[in-house]
Parts: C-alpha cells; sequence; structure tokens
C-alpha cells in the first residue's frame, strides 16, 4: 500500500528531522532514495535543486515532490500532511507542558547536544551530492564561484542557484 | 459557516492569509520565512506580542520538523486554538505544495530534454556551495568550543564510512549533550 508507506515514511522524517530542512536531507535520502528507491540518485539532486528553487520550506516541498512522483496529486497530499503531523502534534505537547520543557536540564542539554549533530548531518547533505554533482572541471569551477559569492553574502543564493543552472545550460549544450 | 462568529473567522482569514502570503513569497526555506512572519503576525496584524513570538519561537526552532510549520503551530495555536493552527499550518503549505506540483509535472514531461539535464547539471554544483555556505555560517556561531567541534567530526565519520542512519545521528549527539556536565 503505497500511501500508507508514503504516511509513515514522512512521518518518520517530520519527527526527527532537527535543524532545518538541509539538516533534514541525508534522512531525506535515506528513506527516499535508499529504503524505498522512490527517486534514483540523480533525481534526489534534482529533488534539492527544484526544492531550493520553490518558495517555500524545504522539507515541504520535498514532501510534494516525492509524494507526487510516487503517487500522483494523491500521494503528495498523504506526504505533505505527514510531514506536518508531528509538528502540530509537538507543537501542542510542548506548550502544554512549556514551564516542565524549558526547566528540564536534560531536555535543554539533548537540545545542546543536538548543534553538532546538525552541523555533521549538513556536511554529509553536501558530500553526497558533490559526490555526484562534481563531475568535470567546469562544475569544480562553479562551484567555488558560487561558494565565494554566498560566503560574502552578497547576492540572493536563489538567483546563484538560477545563475549556476543556466551556465550549465549554455556550457553542456554541445 | 456558522461554526465560527464573525470576529473569529476574520482572525482566522488574516491567520491563513498571513501565511499563505509568506509561503508563497519567500525562497530560502524557513529561516528566511521567520523575519516576515514575525513583521506580519506580531508588527502589522498585531495578533501576538513580540516578546511572546520571541519565546515561542525559541521553543519552535528546537523542535524537529521545518520552521515555519512549526512556527505557524505555534501562532496559529496562540491566537485560536486548534482552529488556528489548522488554518496557519494550511496558509503556510499551500503555496509549496502547488508551486511544486507544477514544477514536477513539467518536469515529469520535459527532464528527458538535454535543456533540462544541462540546467540541473549546472546547478547541482551551486546546491554543492550552499549546503557548504550554510555549514560554515551554522559551524561558526555553533562549534565554539572543542568538544563541539570533535563531536561533528565524529558523527559525520559514523556516517561516512559506517552509513549509520541519520536518525542515530540525531539521537547520539543528543545523548552525548546529556551526558556532559557543562
Amino acid at each position: 500500500m503505497i500511501y500508507l508507506q508514503l504516511f509513515l515514511a514522512f512521518i518518520q522524517i517530520g519527527f526527527f528531522s532537527f535543524g532545518g530542512g538541509l539538516a533534514a536531507l541525508p534522512l531525506i535520502e535515506k528513506v527516499v532514495v535508499e529504503n524505498h528507491h522512490w527517486l534514483g540518485n540523480g533525481e534526489f539532486i534534482e529533488l534539492v535543486t527544484i526544492s531550493e528553487l520553490s518558495p517555500g520550506p524545504i522539507g515541504i516541498n520535498s514532501a510534494t515532490f516525492t509524494g507526487f512522483k510516487v503517487g500522483g496529486i494523491f500521494g503528495s497530499f498523504i506526504a505533505t500532511i505527514a510531514f506536518c503531523l508531528p509538528s502540530v502534534l509537538l507543537v501542542y505537547l510542548v506548550f502544554h507542558f512549556i514551564f516542565y520543557y524549558k526547566k528540564n536540564i536534560f531536555v535543554k542539554k539533548f537540545l545542546l547536544g543536538l548543534r553538532p549533530s546538525v552541523i555533521a548531518l549538513m556536511s554529509i547533505a553536501g558530500f553526497s551530492i558533490a559526490e555526484k554533482g562534481i563531475s568535470d572541471w567546469f562544475s569544480v569551477v562553479v562551484g567555488i564561484v558560487i561558494f565565494i559569492f554566498i560566503y560574502r553574502k552578497k547576492t540572493d543564493p536563489i538567483l546563484l542557484l538560477f545563475l549556476a543552472g543556466i551556465s550549465g545550460l549554455v556550457w553542456y549544450r554541445g | 459557516m456558522t461554526f465560527f462568529s464573525k470576529k473569529k473567522r476574520k482572525v482566522l482569514f488574516d491567520l491563513f492569509f498571513s501565511f499563505f502570503k509568506i509561503g508563497a513569497f519567500t525562497w530560502g526555506g524557513g529561516y528566511a520565512m521567520l523575519p516576515l512572519i514575525k513583521r506580519e503576525i506580531v508588527e502589522k496584524r498585531e495578533l501576538m506580542t513580540e516578546e511572546e513570538f520571541i519565546q515561542g519561537l525559541s521553543v519552535a526552532q528546537s523542535m524537529p520538523g521545518a520552521i515555519a510549520i512549526n512556527t505557524a503551530c505555534f501562532v496559529g495555536r496562540k491566537v485560536c486554538g486548534i482552529s488556528g493552527t489548522f488554518f496557519s499550518v494550511l496558509g503556510a503549505s499551500i503555496p509549496s505544495f502547488f508551486v511544486i506540483i507544477v514544477f514536477i509535472s513539467l518536469y515529469k514531461q520535459y527532464r528527458h530534454l538535454t535543456v533540462f539535464q544541462n540546467f540541473f547539471r549546472g546547478a547541482a554544483p551551486a546546491i554543492v556551495a550552499l549546503i557548504g555556505g550554510a555549514v560554515l555560517d551554522i559551524g561558526k556561531s555553533v562549534l565554539n568550543n572543542w568538544m563541539d567541534l570533535l563531536i561533528a567530526i565524529f558523527l559525520f565519520l559514523l556516517i561516512f564510512f559506517f552509513n549509520i542512519h541519520p536518525l542515530w545521528i540525531v539521537l547520539i549527539g543528543g545523548m552525548l549533550g546529556m551526558l556532559r556536565t557543562r
């Protein structure tokens, strides 16, 4: 039952994606590419690119994308709902016990301990995309140039992403 | 609709429309959406005070899930209970949902075209650069002590060489945090 599988997969992703969309990418890749084979490796990079180029949270975008690929409109509906559900449940639970939660030293330490995890997960996401996505010297140059622009924070990353795509279009056309 | 009073309907519509607008016009994920949400909810529509918003945000950010969705949840709950949460989350996710559906329909139809493939080929190194920039950015502000840095490297190697499930990275990081006496 594909819809149930989608539901369970994205509820799991929703529960364990700490630190925002980029940190959740390895988990999404594990579940969507390795466990279920819903997307191929090249398609995963396309998912990330399309998610970045579209407005809205990356988690929602990848849930909708995968859901649609696997089960059409209804599939993307199920995946998106499943991804949002843990947020709704946890916000209700946590805000109900907010005073207990905020004072609890173990909860605090657990959350502080997640910071290195987020860094590790984001680096892995970068690495696994680099493995496939950086294949010749042109892509190395594009990567370095874009990185410099991003690092100096003067240009909008989405515009850079778009320009990089255009550069690929021109360079690889032959 | 007779479920809600006129005043409540107006608040629900405000919530839905605010999050819809932000969801439709903010690129770059949850973090980019936060200042806009604050402007819309706190300053423009005055649905909650800045103090309430900041407090809620600190909790919402530390929880799993998309940051924009978590924020929509707590703002909706605070302003209007469960129906508030429902309309806020709906507003925040509908734009992405439809934009992606349009994107993927085009993509399914045209992905075999070399134009599309070359575009993605060019964009891939930019995605790597984007993630690299985010890692450095967060790394600078977060890894301000040796212990955190060592744990981050350890966790990285753990996935890199042993391919362990990312879920364990979250749990191990949290557990190590609890064991530390700082």
